[in-house]
């Protein structure tokens, strides 16, 4: 095996953080085990006639398989979260002479006021004027004060 | 005896209420519980609690660092192309530590310091090289801000382990309360610094640099030269004015002695200085946005101080006033690649030091304007 082999071998391994405790998976499984059991149970309460006891027995049941349901899913989410993200960056690119302006994803070697290819228009060499990423913030109300 | 009649004749008058339906009965014992669990093992439920929070951060950081470590490795292995595998001596580089002066007797501290970090700058370069023999000037920079920038990572995790160790080991809730609230504002920093070790691989230009983006759009088509110590100086006219205008020589990863360079200017100028103009990124207060320009005075420049000291002594030598032009920004802005909002901000402050000059300045009078920052990505 070579060296980069092994390399890209250990980078499959999962990371610690992406494992879920096993604690929390144990106690999200007692609690969907008692919530199914409250639903049965509360079948059995209304097959009998026991209409208080079915509907006490049905809240708590559906309380309970909301609970686990939103609590593996926020775990889902914080894996998620646990991803370093890579912000698009953009490069561009402008002709000082004819003003003729590109805008491209981001080039390893990119720098600002780097001389690059040539002008489509007017054959001088085109500069980097610009390397930034845009953040889009989603749904920022204004501050009241 | 039977004690079995007994318990069952207790338990029913102990437990049972007459009139009350089961579920009411049960209710009522868990409350009772909840707060049997409540007074006596309230703290140490709260003190598991917290442990677990700072565990959860604890695996996320491991995780931040892991892929911080990586990226050094991956990065130094496409740039620098070594014979042998670089990950033993990244390893050993992420543990590099630095020992500040004493300062029981404080005067010359700055000297003493400065020549530490000196030393320390001088050891990195030739780490680095070592490391990635075939990364020229440029790379050598950028590679030793990712090993830096990892080298962060790996120190706060390290930290927030020892004190989540320390505290489960002696059972301290103060210990764990105290991690457990800075934790939101370290999380934030070791985001922003993964963020960084992307930026610094590639060689993009990051929040930090803009106070060097603005000395770069002044000096962009003027000659430049070079400066102690990693500076470039241009001569350009503004306003009817001689600026000399300085930036860490780019567009690798570099903060330069602007110290140095500033004095270096004042003194060919022989102390004939009509203003000094810093420009730099700041810390914004939460609320306030970003890419704000504000204005000031004195010497607009971060780091362990030893540059803020020279200019401050070499402006006192002189009786030379100093303005201070900021772009405001959050930590994760400064050291991530620069937002849209702060690149766009390097404009208004010009507009700034341009109406600044006006001001303060007459036709024919000599001013300096020092862009301060990291300069990765950024030409001149």
């Amino acid at each position: 095996m070579t060296e980069g082999e092994k390399v890209s071998q250990a980078s499959y391994e999962p990371s610690p953080a992406a494992k879920i405790s096993s604690f929390v998976l144990l106690a999200i499984f007692v609690m969907l085990v008692v919530a199914i059991m409250a639903l049965f149970l509360s079948y059995g309460a209304y097959a009998s006639g026991n209409y208080d006891v079915a509907a006490a027995l049905l809240i708590i049941g559906f309380i309970g398989v909301a609970s686990c349901s939103y609590v593996l899913f926020q775990t889902r989410q914080r894996l998620i979260r646990l991803r370093i993200e890579v912000p698009p960056i953009t490069t561009t690119i402008e002709c000082r002479k004819c003003g003729f302006k590109t805008v491209r994803a981001f080039q390893r070697g990119d720098y600002i006021f780097k001389e690059v290819d040539v002008c489509q228009k007017c054959n001088e060499k085109m500069l980097i004027t610009a390397i930034y990423r845009e953040v889009r913030e989603k749904g920022k109300k204004p501050l009241p004060f | 005896m039977n004690i079995a009649p007994i318990l069952s004749t207790l338990s029913r008058q102990l437990f049972e209420v007459p009139g009350w339906d089961i579920f009411s009965q049960i209710l009522m014992y868990a409350i009772y519980i909840f707060i049997f669990i409540s007074l006596f093992y309230g703290q140490r439920l709260q003190f598991h609690i917290w442990l677990k929070e700072v565990e959860g951060s604890l695996y996320k950081l491991k995780y931040i660092r892991d892929e911080g470590r990586k990226i050094a490795i991956e990065a130094i292995k496409e740039i620098g192309k070594p014979q042998t595998d670089p990950t033993p001596r990244v390893d050993r580089f992420l543990e590099y530590f630095t020992i500040t002066p004493q300062s029981l007797d404080p005067a010359g501290i700055v000297w003493k310091l400065e020549h530490i970090l000196d030393v320390r700058d001088a050891r990195f370069k030739d780490e680095v090289k070592l490391l990635a023999p075939s990364a020229d000037e440029t790379q050598v920079n950028n590679l030793e801000n990712t090993l830096e920038a990892a080298m962060a990572l790996n120190y706060i995790y390290k930290v927030i382990r020892h004190y989540f160790l320390l505290g489960k080991k002696t059972l301290s809730l103060y210990i764990i309360m105290q991690i457990q609230m800075i934790l939101p504002l370290v999380m934030r920093e070791a985001e922003a610094y993964a963020s960084a070790l992307k930026a610094f691989a590639y060689g993009q230009p990051i929040g930090d640099g803009v106070g060097a983006l603005v000395a770069a759009k002044l000096m962009h088509g003027y000659p430049v030269r070079k400066v102690p110590k990693d500076c470039v100086v241009a001569t350009v006219p503004i306003e009817g004015r001689t600026a000399y205008v300085i930036k860490a020589e780019g567009p690798g990863g570099n903060v330069g002695k602007p110290g140095d360079a500033i004095k270096t200017i004042i003194e060919e100028n022989e102390g004939k200085i009509a203003t000094i103009i810093m420009i730099d990124a700041a810390l914004k207060l939460e609320g306030e946005e970003v890419g704000e320009v504000a204005e000031g005075v004195g010497a607009a420049i971060g780091g362990p101080g030893v540059d803020q000291f020279k200019i401050e002594e070499t402006i006192l030598k002189y009786r030379i006033p100093i303005n201070a032009v900021i772009i405001k920004e959050d930590i994760g802005d400064a050291v991530s690649p620069m937002r849209r909002e702060i690149f766009e901000a390097a404009d208004k402050a010009i507009e700034r030091i341009k109406q600044l000059i006006l001001e303060k300045t007459k036709e024919g009078d000599r001013v300096i304007i020092c862009g301060v920052g990291n300069t990765i990505g950024i030409g001149q």
